[in-house]
């Protein structure tokens, strides 16, 4: 298992260039159009995550892999913040009229519903979220 | 993503493109902020041309949805297609927000 590594600093500036790298590493796996899609919103949520929470005091980067595990497509979103398991945050209230309804959460939310599986752990100081995507199942409703 | 704006006789249609993400949104906001303190109060945002959104698009677009409605203005969505409806589906947004099929469903809508 070999993946792809992008690695820049937690800013959101650079989501451009994420999601291209990315893509095309996606586009070589040969995902499907529309899980590329959950995908690539999945990876903006987990990405935004990391820019806007992982480093209270100063900066610091993060790291992406990507690549292919067997028949799945695999994305980890690494960052060396202080632990936090973002999969933690329950899920929002999704039936909430607009006056009533807050926005929070909803990052997450997508992450969960848009992969596969989803899972995390910390390893040598890192917060890693890995986000898995089958070619065959679908994970959305 | 790009912002065109139209003057109807009823409403400020706002037409958006490409992708509403965490690097553009804040400029939609912005955008339509302005409209919203110079006094306008009715909205067409038409998404016909609109290829992605994250939760940081929907932030944004409950964010001015909210504000108008302290005005008693409203927001009325077109066009809302494809994988940008699948997120508006997953999220609950498809429910509060109106969405009509086309501009000219939302202006007539509007009165």
């Amino acid at each position: 298992m070999t993946f792809d590594t992008f690695r820049c600093p937690a800013n959101v500036a650079r989501l451009d260039e994420l999601v291209a790298f990315v893509e095309a590493c996606a586009d070589r796996f040969g995902l499907a159009t529309k899980k590329k899609f959950g995908l690539l919103v999945a990876l903006e949520e987990a990405f935004v995550n990391v820019c806007h929470y992982a480093y209270k005091e100063g900066e610091g980067d993060v790291s992406v892999g990507c690549g292919a595990d067997g028949d799945a497509f695999v994305v980890e979103i690494a960052d060396s913040g202080a632990a936090f398991d973002v999969l933690s945050l329950p899920d929002p209230d999704t039936t909430a009229d607009l006056m009533d309804r807050q926005i929070g959460g909803l990052g997450v939310y997508f992450i969960r519903s848009l992969t596969d599986q989803v899972s995390y752990r910390r390893e040598a100081g890192q917060n890693i979220v890995r986000m898995v995507f089958r070619q065959t199942e679908e994970p959305l409703q | 993503m790009t912002i065109q704006i139209t003057k109807e006789s009823n409403a400020t249609v706002v037409t958006i493109s490409g992708r509403m993400d965490a690097m553009t949104a804040p400029e939609y906001e912005k955008t339509l902020n302005e409209f919203i303190a110079s006094g306008e109060t009715s909205f067409v945002v038409d998404f016909q041309g609109l290829d992605y959104i994250s939760s940081a698009g929907l932030r944004a677009l409950l964010a001015t949805a909210k504000l108008l409605k302290t005005k008693g203005g409203q927001i009325l969505l077109s066009n809302v297609l494809g994988t940008v409806r699948e997120v508006f589906d997953i999220s609950g947004f498809g429910t509060i927000f109106k969405i009509k099929d086309s501009v000219a469903d939302a202006l007539a809508d509007l009165g």
